[in-house]
């Protein structure tokens, strides 16, 4: 098995690097009294090109906050530390105003993020910064089987699954290095996703690096190389996606393998207890109140990211 | 079918409108009724001692005011039906005469005040809002707010005592120079008597469109296109000129148009404050002296001027709004 990185025996640097990030957001409680929400803590991926990272995690652990930290999109309130590098160097604000849009692509979460008084076709438009931008805007409407007509429509009148193809166009019309994509496809016909899919696919086999967040692990083990599997704002366990097989005893963290066995095809039967809210997380390891394995060590000490088995996880028990 | 849902919008505006003025002149009528002011003292004026008692009832008579209420109120209404507002017993010209050309001079002054109110509380909102938090920004909300809680005729005093009687920069009132003939009156003329009083509703009017602008601006900037905007690389200015503008212009005419109730309030305090021959001083006038007739013409007129604004608000956002055109297209 191929470690990541490793195109054709030769190590390649990472394309995307995150280190030990931490989101906090200030927020004003009582009065004046300012408070500190740590969202996201210790979180560690990495991107290499040619490869699609899937990242897979409950509702509330840190998966949009992720892509917009590394797009430098977070709110103003929000406090950011860590080390990220983008093409082996640190990804200054400035830096990150200049990548935007030209070698980093975003696909948002939600149909939302369109602008409700601008017709589509001209918000695709907006989007491509090279060639005629009614050429490149045609193509990818083409692409993704939308008539002509649809450029003159506002978002209104599109459909959900409509309105989700406008929003992937509009980040596949460059040449970026980097794709993000945070959940492109619910609502989508199945041959759709399986084109968006594919087409994410095909970006990472010319060479780009794609972050695919996603709720379906079905649809990331078929497309991706690798999955990071998000907790409460940090990751517990990155595997290859051949780990992702059997019972599960390939994977290394407890609660990828409870996911695994969650899912319809193997035991169906889902994990008791809830993800813990930021603001209230354990002080040890984040998975201390719904592990089996527990032990006293996990109540005092949070587990540090270490290398297993050709992946990462953060658990001091886990072989 | 887009056109009959627009109809039927429209008519029924125009309906509550109709209903709405009957209502207002019965009370207004009532009101005036009421009043300690007594019409035929007001019109003799200061001829009182040569007037005797039967002088005074034949004048009585011949404006009706010696007739109960109810009926002054029913004759007063047939004609208005037919489009007769009577005649003003102060100027002794038909209502709609008076109306008419008070009206113009009016409409200079407001429409001054309120091209330059809405285009500078537009940019001063547009300037807030963009920088956010900044000593700009709060100046610019300062000044919005301390002007919400300025009276009209005190910051018209103060233009007046500072440019007029100091600075000698414009004359202290009217609309024309005095002792002029009315046709050698050049437009350099008016403009230089419509300044200061358009400068007193044009700063007072400029805190509600910027206060409301930037408000709007924010939204949009921490709206979720915008978010998406930027992630694509969008400049500030290109979010602005993308994304900003189109989202909060519609919001900023229309307010501007649903305002002319504060426009004109505005204008007859100001226009007192001048001296400005416009409606609002022929309002007061009529409103000190009893005059009827004027009195409820300029209440009907006025309330249709400010429910053309509201209506007018109304039919743009329609036209231009895409949700709601659409809207009416299919419903
Ligand atoms: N501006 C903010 N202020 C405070 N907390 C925030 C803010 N934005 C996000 N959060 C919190 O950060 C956590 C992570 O949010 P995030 O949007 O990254 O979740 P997610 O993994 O993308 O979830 P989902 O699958 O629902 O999209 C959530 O608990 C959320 O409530
Ligand atoms: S560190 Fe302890 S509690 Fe956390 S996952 Fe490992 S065994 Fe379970
Ligand atoms: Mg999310």
């Amino acid at each position: 098995m191929s470690m990541p990185g490793e195109v054709s025996g030769v190590k390649t640097e990472p394309m995307l690097s995150v280190r030990e990030l931490s989101v906090s957001f200030i927020q004003y409680a009582r009065g004046l009294k300012q408070q500190l929400l740590e969202v996201i803590n210790g979180l560690s991926i990495e991107l290499y090109p040619g490869e699609v990272v899937a990242v897979v995690g409950s509702s509330g652990s840190g998966k949009s906050l992720l892509a917009h930290a590394v797009l430098g999109i977070l709110p103003g309130n929000a406090i950011v530390s860590g080390d990220m590098q983008f093409g082996g160097e640190i990804l200054t604000s400035k830096r990150q105003s200049t990548l935007r849009g030209t070698e980093i692509a975003f696909v948002p979460q939600s149909v939302n993020y369109l602008d409700p008084l601008m017709k589509v076709g001209a918000q695709v438009k907006a989007a491509v910064k090279q060639g005629s931008k009614r050429e490149v805007q045609q193509k990818i409407f083409k692409r993704y089987h939308l008539d002509k007509n649809v450029e003159n429509l506002y978002p209104f009148q599109l459909s959900g699954g409509m309105a989700r193809r406008i929003l992937v166009a509009g980040a596949l019309v460059g040449n970026a290095r980097l794709v993000i994509a945070d959940e492109p496809t619910p609502g989508l016909h199945p041959a759709v996703v399986k084109e968006t899919l594919h087409h994410l696919r095909e970006l990472s086999d010319e060479g780009r690096a794609v972050m695919l967040i996603t709720h379906d692990i079905k649809a990331a083990l078929e497309y991706a190389d690798r999955i990071a599997v998000f907790y409460a704002g940090t990751t517990l366990e990155t595997a290859n996606v051949a780990d992702f097989s059997g019972d599960g005893s390939d994977l290394r963290h407890p609660y990828s393998k409870a996911l695994w066995k969650a899912l319809p095809q193997n035991d169906f039967v889902s994990l008791p207890g809830f993800q813990p809210a930021s603001g209230e997380l354990p002080q040890g390891c984040l998975f201390a109140p719904r592990c089996h394995m527990f032990k006293d060590l996990c109540k005092e000490k949070r587990p540090k990211e270490r290398s297993l088995r050709g992946g990462k996880v953060r658990c001091h028990y886990a072989t | 079918m887009r056109l009959t849902g627009f109809l039927i919008f429209v008519s029924g505006k125009v309906l509550k409108a109709v209903i709405l003025l009957a209502a207002l002149s019965v009370l207004s009528f009532w009101l005036v009724s009421k009043s300690p002011i007594d019409p035929v003292q007001s019109y003799i004026g200061a001829d009182a001692m040569v007037v005797g008692p039967e002088q005074r009832e034949n004048i009585a008579a011949y404006w009706g005011l010696d007739r109960p209420p109810l009926e002054r109120l029913y004759s007063w209404g047939a004609a208005l039906l037919q489009g007769d507002f009577g005649t003003s017993m102060i100027f002794r010209r038909p209502v709609l005469t008076v109306i008419g050309e008070r009206f113009m001079a009016s409409l200079m002054l407001m429409g001054l005040a309120w091209i330059i109110s809405g285009l500078l509380g537009f940019w001063l909102g547009i300037t807030a809002a963009m920088k956010q938090g900044s000593w700009l920004d709060r100046l610019i909300k300062t000044y919005c707010f301390t002007l919400a809680s300025t009276p009209t005729f005190w910051l018209g005093l103060l233009l007046l005592i500072v440019f007029a009687v100091w600075l000698g920069w414009f004359p202290i009132g009217l609309a024309v120079p005095a002792g002029g003939l009315a046709e050698e009156v050049t437009l350099a003329e008016r403009l230089r008597h419509l300044i200061l009083p358009a400068l007193t509703l044009s700063i007072l009017g400029v805190a509600n469109v910027a206060l409301h602008t930037r408000q709007k601006l924010i939204d949009v900037l921490n709206s979720e296109y915008v978010l998406l905007a930027r992630a694509r690389g969008a400049t500030e200015r290109e979010v602005l000129f993308r994304h900003g503008l189109r989202n909060i212009a519609l919001p900023a005419v229309t307010l501007q148009f649903a305002s002319l109730s504060e426009l004109f309030g505005g204008s007859v305090l100001a226009e007192q404050v001048f001296s400005y021959p416009g409606l609002g001083q022929a309002t007061v006038q009529a409103g000190l002296r009893g005059d009827v007739p004027l009195l409820l013409g300029i209440v009907i007129f006025s309330a249709m001027f400010v429910f053309s604004g509201n209506l007018i608000a109304d039919i743009i956002y329609r036209l231009v709004d895409p949700r709601i055109r659409q809207g009416e297209a299919s419903g």
